[in-house]
C-alpha cells in the first residue's frame, strides 16, 4: 500500500547481479542456534538429478556437449553427487541416448560421485564400460506403476535388480535404490506406507546403500510424508534414506522440511527445477536445487554447496534450453532491481 | 460466466480422497483448526498489473464467500491517488453479498479511510505497520512511531463503534531497503499494535525472503510479547519458501494463515516474481495434515479459474496447474 517504487532491471552482468542480491547467503560455517532447537541434521547431502531426471523429462532433447557442460559446471558448485545419465535403451528414453559419450566426456572431479541409472544387467555392463563408478536402480511402491513403466511386477523388477546388485558388489560398485510413487501413484491413487516400507526393505536387502523415496507425482503433503517415513524408518536405518520430492502441487519444500525434521539427511533436487511431470501436462516436476539450498542455508544446515554457482549453472542450462527457470529463488534474484 | 466456469471446471484427479482432511494421527504437533484469511481481493488485486472492473471484484468476493472461507479481505479505503486499483472501494463494499458468519475486513490507513469504510458498511478494519523504519519512511513518509500514533485515532474510533481491528506488520523477515530485520524489532512493533487494541497481528514476510530458520527465530521473539492465539502469518512465495515457513509457524502454534486465491498479487520489489502464497496450495497442505479449515478446495480452484480468466493470466497455484491437466 502507498507509493511503491517500481523495480528497475539491472543491465549489469549476471555475476554482479547475484553479488548485489542480499538474500543469497553463503553456506553457514558454524552451527546455527535455531538448528539445534529444531532437531534438523547439521549436514545434508544434496543429490543433484538435473542432468538425468531433469533433462530426461524436458521436452527438448539436449545436445551432448550441453549436457557435458552442465555436468562440468555442477561439479564445481560443491555438490557431492551429480546423477549423470541413464543407461536405458534409447528406444525408451531417447533423451539419454548419448549416455556413453556423456559418461566419457565429463570431467570427473575428486570428491564428486556421478551415479548413472542401470535398469538391467546389460545397462550395468555398458555403464561400467563407459567408466561409471556408481549406479542406481529404480523400483516402485505401486504394482500398476511398475507394470505400466517396465512391464513387470515389483517383485520381478527387484529380482532383475538383484542380478545387477550382485554384479555391482563383485566390482565394488555402490548401488543406490529408488522407490517411486511413495506418496501416491498416477494409476493406483493412494499408496499405503507399509507397501513403501516393504519395497524399500527389499531394495536395501539386495545391497542398495541408500534408498531414495520418490514422490513421483508430487501429491504428498507433510502429513503423508510423515506417515510414510515412520513406516519406512522401522525397516531401514535413517542414514540410508533420501527423499526425492516433486513440486507438482507446490508441496516439495514443506515435505522436505518434514523429512529433515525426522532426521533424513539426503535430499534429491534438480537445478532450475528441470524436468516436468509426465503425468500432468505443463505442471512442474522436480524441486529446484536453488530453492532447497535457500531453505537449508536459512536453517543453518551445511551442504557444502555454493548457491551462486548453482544459480549460474541453472542460468546456463535454461538459456541453452530456451526456457524459464522453475526456481523461485532464481526468478526473484534475476529480477530484483535497484531500489532507490 | 457460470457456464464458462463449468466448461473450464478443473476436475479433481483421484486425489479427491486426499484433499479431504485425512486422519489426524500425524498431526499431533499441529493445530486442529486453522483460520484461512483470504487476501486475494485486496492484497492480490492491488498488486496485479491489470485493474479489475468493479463487477468482477464483486463476483470474485461472492464466489469466495461460497467456498467456506470465513474471512475475505474485501478492499482498501486508501486514497485512489496512491492505490488506483482500489478506487472503487465504496462500490465494492456496498455491492458484495455479505454472508452471515463471514467477515469482510477492509484496510483503513487513517481516520478518514475508517469513516468512509464504516459509512460503506464495513464491520472490521485493518491497519498496517512495519518492522522497518526505512520501509515506513519510503511507503508513508513517517517513522514507525509516528505511523502508530496516526493509527491511535483509528483505534479510538473503532473501539467506540465496536469494530474489531486487525494489525499487519510488514517486513518481518526482511526489508527491501534495510535488509535483515531483527526479531526483537518485530516483537516490539507487534506488541505495540496488540496493546493498542488490535485483536490479531498478521506478520508479513513482505518480500518472501524468510526461511524456516528466520521464521522460527522471529516467532520465538514475538510469542514472548503477543499470545500465539492472536498471531497470524502472511507469507510471500517469492523465493518458494512460503509453505515451508507456514509449516514452521503451525508447528509453533500459529493457527491463522493469510493466503491469496490463485496466488494473486506479484511482488512489487522483484519484477515478474511471485508474491502471495496461493490459497489452493495452502489448503492442499492443511488437508494433508488433517487440519480443519472448512474450505472446499474444488470451489476455491473454480474461483481461481474465474479470476485468472478475468485477469487474463495464468494461475500461480501449483495445485490448480497440476489438477487441470491430469
Amino acid at each position: 500500500m502507498g507509493a511503491v517504487p517500481s523495480a528497475l532491471k539491472h543491465c549489469l552482468s549476471y555475476q554482479h547481479l547475484l553479488r548485489e542480491q542480499p538474500w543469497i547467503a553463503e553456506p553457514p560455517t558454524a552451527a546455527h542456534p535455531a538448528q539445534e532447537a529444531s532437531g534438523v541434521p547439521e549436514y545434508i547431502k544434496i543429490v543433484e538429478v538435473g542432468p538425468r531426471d531433469g533433462l530426461q523429462n524436458e521436452k527438448v532433447i539436449v545436445p551432448t556437449d550441453i549436457k557435458i557442460e552442465l555436468i562440468n559446471r555442477l561439479s564445481k558448485t560443491g555438490l557431492p553427487v551429480v546423477e549423470a545419465t541413464s543407461f536405458v535403451s534409447s528406444k525408451w528414453v531417447p533423451q539419454m541416448a548419448d549416455h556413453k559419450e556423456v559418461m566419457r566426456g565429463i570431467e570427473r572431479h575428486p570428491g564428486v560421485q556421478y551415479p548413472v541409472l542401470t535398469p538391467n544387467l546389460q545397462g550395468f555392463h555398458s555403464a561400467i564400460a563407459a567408466g561409471a563408478t556408481e549406479i542406481s536402480v529404480f523400483g516402485a511402491a505401486s504394482e500398476s506403476f511398475s507394470k505400466m513403466n517396465i512391464n513387470c511386477s515389483i517383485e520381478e523388477s527387484i529380482e532383475k535388480f538383484e542380478e545387477v546388485a550382485k554384479a555391482a558388489r563383485n566390482m565394488n560398485i555402490p548401488v543406490r535404490g529408488y522407490v517411486s510413487c511413495v506418496l501416491g501413484c498416477p494409476y493406483e491413487g493412494n499408496i499405503i506406507p507399509a507397501k513403501v516400507a516393504e519395497v524399500s526393505k527389499r531394495l536395501y536387502s539386495i545391497g542398495c546403500y541408500e534408498i531414495s523415496l520418490g514422490d513421483t507425482i508430487g501429491v504428498g503433503t507433510p502429513g503423508s510424508m510423515k506417515k510414510m517415513l515412520e513406516a519406512v524408518m522401522k525397516e531401514i536405518p535413517l542414514s540410508a534414506l533420501a527423499v526425492h520430492c516433486h513440486d507438482t502441487y507446490g508441496q516439495a519444500l514443506a515435505n522436505i522440511l518434514t523429512a529433515i525434521q525426522m532426521g533424513v539427511s539426503v535430499v534429491d533436487s534438480s537445478v532450475s527445477g528441470l524436468g516436468g511431470c509426465p503425468y500432468a501436462k505443463g505442471a512442474t516436476g522436480n524441486v529446484a536445487t536453488e530453492d532447497v539450498l535457500y531453505m537449508l542455508n536459512g536453517l543453518g544446515i551445511n551442504t557444502g554447496v555454493n548457491l551462486y554457482a548453482v544459480m549460474e549453472a541453472g542460468n546456463f542450462i535454461c538459456t541453452a534450453l530456451n526456457k524459464k527457470t522453475n526456481s523461485k529463488v532464481a526468478q526473484a534474484s534475476f529480477n530484483i532491481g535497484t531500489i532507490k | 460466466m457460470r457456464a464458462d466456469m463449468a466448461a473450464a471446471r478443473r476436475l479433481l484427479p483421484r486425489w479427491a480422497g486426499s484433499l479431504r482432511p485425512a486422519s489426524s494421527a500425524a498431526a499431533a504437533a499441529y493445530p486442529k483448526r486453522v483460520k484461512v484469511v483470504e487476501v486475494g481481493p485486496r492484497d492480490g488485486l492491488q498488486n496485479e498489473k491489470n485493474v479489475v472492473p468493479t463487477a468482477v471484484k464483486i463476483n470474485l468476493i461472492n464466489l469466495l464467500s461460497e467456498t467456506g472461507l470465513q474471512v475475505i479481505e474485501a478492499t482498501s479505503f486508501v486514497s485512489p491517488k496512491w492505490v488506483p486499483q482500489m478506487a472503487d472501494h465504496t462500490e465494492v463494499m456496498q455491492g458484495i453479498r455479505k454472508v452471515p458468519g463471514i467477515s469482510y475486513p477492509v484496510l483503513t490507513p487513517n481516520l478518514k479511510g475508517f469513516q468512509a469504510a464504516v459509512a460503506a458498511g464495513a464491520k472490521e478494519v485493518s491497519i498496517f505497520g512495519a518492522a522497518s523504519e526505512l520501509f515506513t519512511r519510503k511507503n508513508i513518509n513517517c517513522s514507525i512511531e509516528e505511523s502508530l500514533e496516526r493509527f491511535q485515532e483509528v483505534m479510538a474510533a473503532a473501539r467506540t463503534a465496536n469494530i474489531p481491528v486487525r494489525g499487519y506488520v510488514s517486513c518481518v523477515l526482511g526489508c527491501p531497503y534495510e535488509g535483515k530485520i531483527s526479531a526483537a524489532k518485530v516483537a516490539e512493533v507487534s506488541k505495540k499494535m496488540y496493546s493498542m487494541g488490535c485483536y490479531e497481528i498478521s506478520l508479513g514476510d513482505t518480500i518472501g525472503v524468510g526461511t524456516a530458520g528466520s521464521m522460527r527465530d522471529m516467532l520465538s521473539a514475538v510469542m514472548q510479547e503477543v499470545p500465539v492465539g492472536a498471531l497470524a502469518v502472511h507469507c510471500h512465495d517469492t523465493y518458494g519458501q512460503a509453505l515451508a515457513n507456514i509449516l514452521v509457524a503451525l508447528q509453533m502454534g500459529v493457527s491463522v494463515v493469510d493466503a491469496s486465491v490463485a496466488g494473486l498479487g506479484g511482488c512489487p520489489y522483484a519484477q515478474g516474481a511471485s508474491g502471495n502464497v496461493a490459497t489452493e496450495d495452502l489448503v492442499y497442505m492443511l488437508n494433508g495434515l488433517g487440519i480443519h479449515t472448512g474450505v472446499d478446495l474444488q470451489k476455491l480452484m473454480d474461483t481461481g479459474t474465474f479470476i485468472c480468466s478475468a485477469l487474463n493470466r495464468r494461475t500461480s497455484s501449483k495445485v490448480s496447474q497440476a489438477s487441470c491437466r491430469l
